[in-house]
């Protein structure tokens, strides 16, 4: 298939690479570790997250292994852990909690939300609108830079006296309050993380506004785009309270003030000597008035991932674009009134839980429109069924179960037998977990040839997603049925001395091996990504034959400053399967005429002049 | 090279009319109001859940005449911010020098009786941990300093060193400044909403 403009594109290759020299004779220190260039600083954030998802996730490995085996020694690497941890190798309660606690907290602000914002949203975004990089470079580095030490504290915590956070990723007080010396650092690490989305957001929000070519008018943005500019508005909007929040229960910790203390407190038989008059539940509302939008600051991004790969290996466009955008931007709106749906046990009344349960329930119709928007793109499609296509076809229905699930926990009729069970617990990891992380692979899988050059390989890609698919489910089906049953989450014995939870015991079991078995499954991919890093196949510059211009317009990997010259659009995304064209594709930068008569509605070229 | 060049850094977008720092300043302020609006949340669902009589009437605490001279010096630090943007406008460095350099005196006015009504409360031993009022006092009175400190920061540079940009790019100098002169506003408003809040209701 050859390309129109070939001796153009060769052209642009040759501009480049006196870039690209000008790029290596950066010193080490400037070229890879205070780099300002956005593609650098997204390939800092995937692998640093990558890390912190891998570690968030061995955590649980540990945790599940005591839930199937409660009081026994782990064998092997238990002893190294130490006697403060697991003496003998037998887990303390003490650390089992902290297990609990960082891994949430791990995953959360340090693997998906850094991975799908900070590596993906820095390193596509500006490729997708046609930006020789994000609007300021020297503050995106710097919110690299927050979010990396923020990282690093929260690791050392580990090794403060009485060791890390263990009042859950929530940090509910007064546990939190009184807790040891490890929540502080906790707090700490949280300023830096919140500092650093604070800082992210903002640049992506500018970058999107300001930055786009000439001609890509709003509604020809990839939904991709769409996706990121929402979530930074999230992250703009919802993490200033929790910020408030962490310098209270700082204050509470440090200078005794009584925020979230309320008065008569009594720890171990002894009133707690504080002033009092605080209140626990105050916590609660400004940390979830974050927390609610964080969950669809994990969803969006994965949305966005997905409906690329889609579009682009169904190769036809996107079943109702429009739809989708207006969906994402609805979610946006609404998902800052539906934070105390998670508080409905809390005592507020009914005329509270009544309004969260309605917004609850309205939330749920522009998810649902997504969703059923991306089905709908398969309907009569010729799929090519490559690596990140099963991915995104996996998420599809994993996403779906992750969504219906939370509409019992949404009423608060049906949450007051759910609440704080292990159903949520399966709720909220089908989502997030063979939802997000799988679209997160499947957006790995599609833009590695894009940032490297070079191809993964198809075969350990396949063994990489069949048994991840399969442990995925082992570990978090049981876990919906255990919490129907009753089982609470966050059991130190994993239920094993609680009367009604003994049918659902032995599925502790199976989530255990399941467990253990996605961590090995992972070695695949470890192995893929590093190997293919070197000897992968090389890479095309449009190698998926996508539409987008990071994939039209762009080498692989694309140089300092992105594009040669300023690609101009002349139609929406999705443009595949044009009737009437010789290829099955037709770039947003493509100036063929054939586009203007045959685009499919939302694709006329609009001459916005450049400048 | 080091940064690949950037449009709309200097000049406005057409179609969106501003140029990449306003847009940036806007939304950060956005998110700072979202900041301070959580602590004053706080106040308000603190105060409301307080017991009958327990929440002590700000006055009979505070030191309300040495607040209402930091009120003034912090609105003519607003003015003489205004008046140095208009020196850059103008191109005089002269007065831009002298307004630049009232605004970054006046935010030192501001902290050192800031720091005697800090001082005073402690040696009464009035301390944040003493009830939920003073509590919610020393957080927002402080969160509040750090953003003065940190104003006073960048214009102190505009002032000095970073003056070098007046002759070598004028325009950026300048919305520079104007960015600057954004979060020095809102770093007074804030304090126009604490005021009443703390020292009056």
């Amino acid at each position: 298939m050859a390309q129109p403009g070939t001796a153009e594109r060769e052209e642009r290759h040759d501009d480049h690479s006196a870039a690209h020299e000008a790029d290596h004779q950066l010193g080490f220190w400037r070229r890879v570790v205070f780099s300002v260039d956005h593609k650098v600083i997204g390939i800092q954030y995937t692998v640093t997250s990558l890390f912190f998802l891998l570690f968030g996730f061995s955590l649980m490995m540990l945790a599940r292994w005591q839930l199937a085996n409660p009081g026994e020694a782990l064998p092997v690497i238990g002893a190294l852990f130490g006697a403060s941890r697991m003496p003998g190798g037998v887990m303390l309660p003490e650390f089992y909690n902290q297990l609990g606690a960082m891994h949430g907290t791990i995953m959360v602000f340090m693997g998906v939300v850094p991975l799908a914002v900070g590596g993906f949203g820095n390193f596509v975004v500006p490729l997708q609108i046609g930006a020789p990089d994000m609007a300021f470079p020297r503050l995106n580095m710097a919110s690299y830079h927050a979010y990396f030490w923020g990282g690093v504290i929260m690791l050392a915590s580990f090794f403060v006296p009485g060791g890390a956070a263990q009042s859950g990723w929530t940090s509910y007080p007064p546990l939190s309050d009184i807790a040891p010396t490890g929540q502080t650092v906790w707090l700490v690490g949280m300023i830096f993380l919140i500092t650093s989305s604070l800082l992210g957001s903002i640049n992506f929000i500018v970058t999107i506004i300001q930055l786009r070519a000439p001609g890509l008018t709003f509604f020809r943005l990839p939904f991709f785009v769409w996706a990121q500019f929402v979530t930074a508005f999230l992250l703009l909007l919802a993490f200033p309270p929790l910020e408030a929040a962490s310098f209270m229960q700082l204050m509470d910790r440090v200078a005794g003030t009584s925020f979230f203390l309320p008065s008569g407190l009594v720890v171990t038989g002894q009133a707690l000597e504080v002033s009092g008059g605080g209140s626990p539940i105050l916590w609660q509302h400004l940390f979830w008035f974050l927390a609610h939008p964080e969950v669809y600051v994990l969803i969006l991004p994965a949305m966005g991932i997905i409906a690329e790969v889609i579009a682009n290996n169904t190769r036809k466009p996107l079943w109702g674009y429009k739809a989708l955008v207006y969906s994402v931007v609805g979610i946006g709106f609404l998902s800052f009134v539906v934070w105390a749906h998670h508080m409905f046990l809390t005592g507020m009344g009914t005329v509270m839980n009544a309004f969260f349960q309605t917004t609850t329930m309205i939330i749920s119709i522009p998810s649902v429109i997504i969703l059923t928007a991306l089905i709908l793109s398969l309907w009569g499609a010729s799929m090519r069924f490559n690596t990140p296509m099963l991915f995104a076809l996996a998420f599809l229905p994993m996403f779906g179960i992750g969504g219906l699930t939370g509409l019992p926990l949404g009423l608060s009729a049906a949450d007051i037998h759910l609440h704080d069970t292990n159903y949520v617990i399966g709720h909220f990891h089908y989502v997030v977990a063979p939802g997000t992380i799988f679209a997160l692979f499947a957006g790995i899988y599609y833009w590695f040839p894009k940032a490297t050059g070079r191809r993964m390989s198809e075969t350990l890609g396949k063994l990489h997603f069949w048994p991840s698919l399969l442990f995925m489910n082992g570990i978090f089906f049981p876990m919906l049925i255990q919490g129907m049953a009753g089982m609470q989450r966050r059991l130190y014995d994993g239920g094993a001395s609680y009367s009604h939870a003994q049918d659902v015991l032995w599925w502790n079991d199976v989530m255990s091996w399941s467990a253990w078995g996605l961590g090995l499954t992972q070695v695949f991919f470890i192995v893929n990504f590093f190997w293919s890093l070197k000897k992968g196949a090389p890479a095309a510059a449009n190698e998926w034959q996508a539409t987008t211009l990071e994939w039209s317009a762009a080498p692989s990997p694309p140089p300092h400053g992105n594009f040669a010259v300023q690609p101009v659009v002349y139609r929406g995304p999705y443009e595949y399967s044009v009737p009437g064209m010789e290829r099955d594709y037709l770039p947003q930068d493509d100036p063929s005429e054939t586009a203007a008569d045959t685009g499919s509605g939302h694709g006329l070229p609009d001459p916005v002049p450049a400048e | 090279m080091t940064t690949a060049a950037i449009p709309y850094t200097v000049e406005p977008r057409p179609d969106t009319g501003l140029n990449n720092v306003k847009l940036g300043i806007w939304l950060f302020l956005a998110s700072e109001v979202m900041l301070f609006g959580a602590l004053f949340a706080s106040y308000i669902l603190l105060r409301v859940g307080a017991p009958p009589g327990t929440w002590p009437e700000g006055a009979t605490i505070l030191n309300v005449p040495l607040a209402t001279l930091n009120t003034a010096v912090l609105i003519s630090s607003s003015v003489t911010m205004v008046m140095a943007w208009a020196s850059c406008m103008k191109r005089d460095l002269g007065k831009f020098r002298l307004y630049m350099g009232l605004t970054v005196l006046c935010g030192v006015g501001f902290l050192i009786i800031k720091a005697i009504e800090y001082g005073a409360k402690f040696q009464h031993h009035l301390l944040p941990s003493t009830n939920t009022f003073l509590a919610i006092y020393f957080t927002l009175t402080g969160l509040h300093a750090l953003h003065v400190i940190g104003g006073m920061a960048v214009n102190a540079w505009f002032w000095g060193p970073g003056s070098k940009m007046w002759h070598t790019a004028h325009q950026q100098f300048t919305n520079r400044v104007e960015t600057a002169g954004l979060f020095w506003h809102f770093v007074d408003l804030v304090w126009i909403f604490l005021f009443p809040i703390l020292y009056l209701l």
